[in-house]
């Protein structure tokens, strides 16, 4: 059943809250200002609750099952996160509170600042940006600003290999970069040959996805990392896919100049069905001076009997800010609750887990699906959801069928460089169980697709509603509902 | 704890990958740097963590602790139990952008319907699925503009009472483009007037920025503005206070093309800052130029109505070099929040809540005004924040204050220099009039001698 908007389930005079009267005198608004008409829906209580719990119910989520979504990172989400991150004295904290009065916040960011630097590597750390796309842009800003703060005028050129993420080439764009493309090779890393042929005195950087979005780790990535830096540029670490390397690898240590990471895929706080994200940026210790302003740092030492005075510093040749205020705080409550239940030997558990996760079910697939790389994978991995003879079906049917066998589906068509790509990330949470139940489910599929083909060009059958007419969507444009008439 | 599969299970599987050893995973890594020794604490289990984070929280004075009258930008509102119940549920917080419309209709009807409210709220023909904040909103709306023109008019005039952060935003934002030009917001004596700004505006003019409810709290008409800056095909964009509206008239009975903000007041917590909420709003002309997710309404298979994201071909993952911006995400399940709120308070609430914040910032700013040297600077009309004069700096003046567990006002002159002893106060429902008397005699207090 459809469930009716909000708007639609409107009745004239309901509320569902209700304020203390007045203790102050009634003002007069003055009449040029007066709003005339609020057309808002009126509702109670119970219609609200009931209304957002169905639609709630329409979802699939990591909460009702395995969510192996490519490059995004869908682990569970702790609940105690959740918890701490509402406690009072976080939640009800006002951003332009004396920093006296805010010890507590500026303490947890400044450890996170650390404790991101000593996991990733990176001296500076920056907790402004909202999301990995901002985090990017942080980046490629700050490259930016180093080669103009070095009179280095002729840097023009952002290289970026054709596995990367779709946000590196329109961030790089954004900051008035030219893009150029680098090749992938036969094993799935950067072709040298390639990175070479564009490496020259007009190249400003080049965005690396480590594993890249193949699922793989680039086998040559300190010389991948030497091409760039000894034709003058930096490297920029997309680190998106940093939870294959989590105690394992600090990205750092390899010579990359600046990395966003997402606390929203490594850092468990909750996709929220397409947000808050959250992106802070590491730099090496030449790019600190650029990091977008303001930073947490200690304006006081403290003594054994004393705190440290925590406050904000701007560093001195930041590119600026971000933002207001000072990042997604309440996911960095939520970062640091699960940093600490990890420790300084737990986090490579997480990058064990799912790397093990990801090639087992690898091994479990390779023979059913084609894989476009046949080696070791990190914590994901791209199949072909093709067969010469199974004709007409692509990776998005196999992906709707899934749905059918109440599994989300994989990323397909990403990347771009593999034919109807499926790409799959089990992430350390899941189970053995749920991996062996998911591959008999593909399996299962992949034998439908030769002999009930119609089964899955028909997918998905017992979802809440069936495939969405796009175009239509696109062409009648209808992005508001109102009050109906006979409501009003 | 949060990785389920045992030691017995791991050989199991690592036997199927054909591998001895859990390292062997990692061979590719270069092997000198495998395996770092991190300088981070030792892992603590759920109880110890949470008492960690009770130990930071409790070094903090909340709004709980304290009372609050600090606005510019973040505000002190009631939420209702109802708003965290719903986003609380698995089934929002824990599922991702919904790529898949079959098993994501409600993440995309609440989107949809989140549009909508924020559209009839401040009367604009269309609303995205949300920007990170009322900051990035602004610089979005700056880059549709550059964009709407080609990048030929290479002129932002931003009010000087427009939000600082946000003006400072644009500028990083915009530092990769050396023709734009963005003024408007420089020192002058004494306070800027719409006339003032109208003088920077001409037919180089890609867009006009003002804020309303402004910086300063002022509620100021811009009908005639707004003919002016369309005289010369500008674009006028305004960031509003979402609250405000359920009250005073939305900007687009003066002719807005682009209406943003900061969702925060809509039941959104303080959180120091942030996870906050970007509306962005445009006139139906600029549909094709929004950045940012867009949820549009269709039918499935069957004829059922349905939602999808829509007009996706104008994002990164499609256009890569070619998008206008980066943008891959909205603010989730805190455009969830809002709707819930919207939804609870409604027509009669969000009326009711804006008027109270009216009534009792006006109370406030009349008993102040009758202190001792303390001056209610005169501004017109404004909704829940005002300017007061101060005998002593705010910042010495706010420190006393705490004393008497109050959180008052912003200091102004961080940001405007002319503006030395000016305090911006903001009074909201959370206020009583108990409250308001007892900073009254507070400031008296601290300040007499």
């Amino acid at each position: 059943m459809t469930e009716p908007t909000i708007f639609e389930i409107s009745s004239p005079g309901r509320a569902g809250v209700k304020f203390p009267t007045s203790d102050v005198p009634e003002m007069d608004v003055p009449n040029e200002f007066l709003r005339a008409e609020l057309p808002m829906p009126e509702v109670s209580e119970i219609d609200v609750i009931r209304h957002f719990t169905r639609l709630s119910q329409l979802n699939y989520s990591i909460d009702t099952g395995f969510y192996p979504l490519g490059s995004c990172t869908m682990k569970y989400n702790p609940r105690i996160n959740e918890v701490t991150a509402r406690l009072a004295g976080f939640a009800k904290v006002h951003p332009l509170q004396p920093v006296e009065t805010v010890q507590g916040s500026l303490a947890l960011m400044h450890d996170l600042q650390n404790w991101l630097g000593e996991i990733s590597g990176f001296p500076g750390v920056t907790l402004q940006p909202a999301a990995g796309a901002q985090g990017e842009y942080v980046g490629v800003l700050i490259i930016r600003a180093y080669h103009k703060d070095r009179k280095d005028n002729k840097r023009t050129k952002m290289l970026i290999p054709d596995s990367a993420h779709g946000t590196n080439p329109a961030t790089s764009s954004m900051s008035g970069f030219d893009v150029v493309g680098v090749a992938t090779d036969k094993n799935g890393n950067v072709d040298l040959e390639s990175l070479r042929a564009v490496c020259d005195d007009t190249v400003a950087g080049l965005m690396l996805t480590n594993p890249n979005t193949l699922g793989l780790f680039e086998q040559d990535v300190v010389e991948v990392i030497n091409i760039v830096h000894e034709a003058g540029g930096l490297v920029y670490g997309d680190g998106a896919n940093l939870n294959a390397l989590l105690g394992v690898l600090r990205p750092g240590d390899l010579g990359i100049d600046i990395m966003h990471f997402n606390l929203h895929k490594t850092f468990s706080t909750p996709h929220g069905g397409g947000g808050p994200g959250s992106g802070p940026v590491g730099v090496a210790e030449h790019l600190v001076d650029y990091l977008p302003c303001p930073t947490v740092g200690i304006l006081e030492e403290g003594s054994e009997d004393y705190p440290p005075l925590y406050g904000f510093i701007e560093p001195a040749k930041s590119i600026g800010r971000m933002k207001a205020f000072y990042g997604h705080f309440g996911m960095l409550v939520r970062a640091y609750t699960y940093i600490s239940m990890y420790g300084k030997d737990g986090l490579k558990k997480i990058a064990e887990g799912s790397v093990l996760n990801a090639n087992y079910l690898m091994m479990l697939l390779k023979d059913t699906y084609k894989l476009a790389y046949d080696r070791l994978c990190m914590h994901e991995f791209v199949l072909e959801g093709h067969w010469p003879d199974a004709p007409g079906i692509h990776a998005l049917d196999i992906a709707k069928r899934l749905m059918d066998y109440n599994f989300h589906p994989p990323t397909n068509y990403f990347p771009l460089i593999v034919p109807e790509a499926l790409m799959i990330e089990p992430t350390e949470t899941e189970s053995k169980q749920s991996l062996d139940l998911f591959a008999e489910a593909m399996i299962k599929i992949a034998e439908e697709a030769k002999t009930q083909p119609e089964l899955l060009k028909s997918a998905p059958h017992n979802t809440p509603i069936g495939r969405l007419d796009e175009v239509k969507a696109a062409k009648d444009l209808v992005l508001c509902c109102w009050i109906p008439e006979r409501n009003t | 704890m949060f990785i389920p599969n045992t030691e017995a299970e791991r050989n199991e599987m690592l036997q199927k990958v054909g591998l001895s050893k859990i390292e062997d995973l990692f061979s590719d890594v270069p092997k000198e740097f495998r395996y770092p020794d991190l300088n981070l604490p030792e892992a603590v289990s759920e109880m110890e963590a949470l008492q960690n984070l009770k130990d930071l929280a409790i070094a903090n004075d909340s709004t709980e602790d304290l009372i609050c009258f600090l606005g510019a930008g973040a505000y002190n509102h009631y939420i209702p139990a109802a708003v965290d119940a719903i986003i609380s549920r698995g089934e929002f917080l824990t599922s991702y952008t919904p790529y898949q419309p079959e098993v994501s209709q409600g993440t995309l009807q609440a989107i949809f319907e989140y549009q909508s409210l924020v559209a009839s709220l401040t009367g604009m023909d269309v609303s995205n699925a949300s920007h990170y904040d009322g900051a990035t909103s602004a610089a979005e709306a700056c880059v549709l503009a550059y964009h709407h023109f080609r990048g030929k008019r290479t002129k932002f005039v931003l009010s000087r009472y427009l939000h600082p952060h946000y003006r400072e935003t644009i500028k990083t934002y915009f530092q990769g483009y050396e023709d734009i030009h963005i003024m408007g917001d420089q020192v002058e004596d004494g306070m800027q007037t719409r006339e003032d700004l109208l003088k920077l505006v001409d037919y180089d003019t890609a867009i006009v920025y003002v804020q309303y409810p402004d910086f300063l709290g002022r509620v100021q008409d811009f009908k005639a503005f707004a003919e002016q800056v369309h005289a010369f095909g500008a674009i006028l964009a305004v960031s509003v206070n979402p609250l405000a509206l359920g009250l005073i008239k939305p900007p687009s009975e003066f002719d807005a093309d682009i209406v943003t903000g900061e969702g925060q007041p809509l039941g959104i917590p303080l959180s120091y800052g942030g996870p906050y909420l970007g509306i962005f709003t445009t006139k139906n002309e600029f549909i094709r130029k929004l950045s940012g997710r867009l949820v549009g309404e269709t039918v499935d298979n069957e004829g059922k109505r349905g939602y999808v994201l829509t007009l996706t071909a104008r994002e990164q993952h499609i256009r890569r070099s070619r998008a206008t911006s980066n943008i891959c995400t909205n603010q989730g399940i805190i455009a969830l929040t809002s709707a819930v709120y919207m939804s609870l308070l409604g027509k009669q609430g969000l009326k009711k809540v804006a008027k109270l914040n009216y009534d009792k910032a006006h109370y406030a700013a009349d008993q102040i005004s009758k202190l001792k040297g303390f001056e209610l600077v005169n501004l017109g009309s404004f909704f829940n924040e005002f300017v007061v004069r101060t005998p002593i700096p705010v910042n010495e003046l706010n420190l006393l204050l705490l004393d008497y567990d109050i959180l008052g006002g912003y200091d102004l002159s961080t940001d405007y220099p002319e503006l030395k002893n000016h305090m911006l106060l903001a009074v909201t429902e959370m206020n009583t009039k108990d409250d308001i008397g007892y900073l009254v005699e507070t400031l008296q207090e601290v300040t007499n001698d």
